[in-house]
């Protein structure tokens, strides 16, 4: 499990931008939230957690400076979290398709 | 290896780098199963949220978006301070690491506090599910599966923190003993119990508050060192975990639907 030797960490100033960055998404998200956009309400929303999540992984979490290993197994599971979402939802959105489990 | 952590390596790690990795892919391993368990939430949310549109809407305008929002703020500047924490226990600067612990444990309870605030105003409003729930509307019963998902998915996320409060309320006592007693360079499983308490935390609480308090008592007898960093890191993971799952939860609970109506 031997790192690949370089063990850099964030500055102080990555954390604070990183902080900023944060609550200008969190504002950004609350202002959206109140715009009529159609469809595309619910892809914002979750874009916007998509790319603070990444945030707080990659920097706050050090994700983007352990080592491979690490970063494989967190892929990996969240490769599975898209399988267990996109599976079981696509199972009920198309339930109504078929008369015999409509309902 | 001319490193003066060599008496913290664990005799099966070839050295201190090894060690630290091998304890934070532990503690991802670990977090991703915390990630699959909330998954799990978030997965049956989004089904009823599709079966019942409207009925989700409706209820997500009983929330308040201003404390949501708030408390949004809260739990992102405790993570600040979380890193910021284990910044300076990588500097060695021990004092400043007491500070930022102290200020996430703080900025948590304001959370927590916030939390309760929102909670008591559901109960008085009627709308717990299962407690005389009262919704105007002929939309109720869908209403009170919003209700019951909220609650389940806010209160598990509370209860993490909590957990988490516990953790940093060690380390802040343990390593404000160490100043008080200065560097003592002696050797401790300290993160193997480390691992032991995050796992069975999550699960068994009681059992945890038990083990923490025998762990406080090894920190006060200088068992563990402030040299060695790894369980600031382990707990840092945790907590940014926690403020992740909110990440998603605000805008999934608060904020979809709030242009309709």
């Amino acid at each position: 499990v031997s790192g690949d030797g370089s063990h850099r960490h964030p500055t102080l100033a990555a954390y604070f931008g990183v902080f900023a960055t944060l609550m200008a998404l969190t504002a950004l998200t609350v202002w959206a939230a109140f715009q009529h956009l159609g469809i595309w309400n619910t892809p914002v929303a979750l874009t916007i957690a998509v790319t603070k999540a990444l945030l707080v992984a990659l920097i706050f979490m050090h994700l983007r400076y352990s080592p491979r290993l690490t970063a494989i197994v967190v892929v990996a599971a969240f490769g599975w979290l898209a399988i267990l979402i996109v599976i079981t939802v696509s199972d009920y959105l198309t339930r109504a398709w078929l008369p015999i489990y409509a309902r | 290896l001319a490193d003066t952590t060599t008496a913290y390596v664990a005799h099966h790690f070839d050295d201190a780098a090894q060690q630290r990795d091998a304890a934070s892919l532990g503690m991802w391993v670990f977090l991703v199963t915390e990630v699959m368990f909330f998954g799990g939430l978030f997965t049956a949310y989004v089904v009823y949220r599709a079966a019942f549109p409207d009925a989700f809407a409706h209820a997500s305008h009983h929330l308040n978006i201003l404390l949501g929002t708030i408390n949004t703020g809260v739990l992102i500047g405790s993570s600040l301070t979380m890193a910021l924490a284990v910044h300076a226990s990588q500097l060695g600067k021990r004092s400043t690491l007491v500070t930022f612990l102290l200020l996430t444990m703080t900025l948590g309870g304001v959370f927590l506090g916030i939390k309760a605030v929102e909670y008591a105003d559901k109960f008085h409003h009627h709308l717990v599910p299962g407690l005389h729930f009262a919704f105007a509307g002929s939309d109720a019963h869908q209403a009170q599966i919003f209700f019951s998902l909220y609650f389940a998915m806010t209160g598990l996320h509370a209860l993490h923190m909590v957990i988490g409060l516990g953790f940093l309320a060690v380390k802040a006592y343990e390593y404000s003993g160490e100043i008080a007693h200065g560097f003592t360079p002696s050797a401790g499983p300290f993160w193997s119990f480390y691992y032991g308490l995050t796992g069975l935390h999550a699960l068994h609480m009681v059992i945890g508050i038990g083990l923490l308090s025998w762990l406080i008592a090894r920190a006060r007898r200088g068992d563990f060192t402030a040299r060695y960093n790894t369980p600031v890191e382990m707990v840092g993971l945790y907590w940014h975990f926690v403020d992740i799952v909110w990440i998603f939860l605000f805008p999934l609970l608060y904020l979809l639907g709030r242009h309709t109506l």
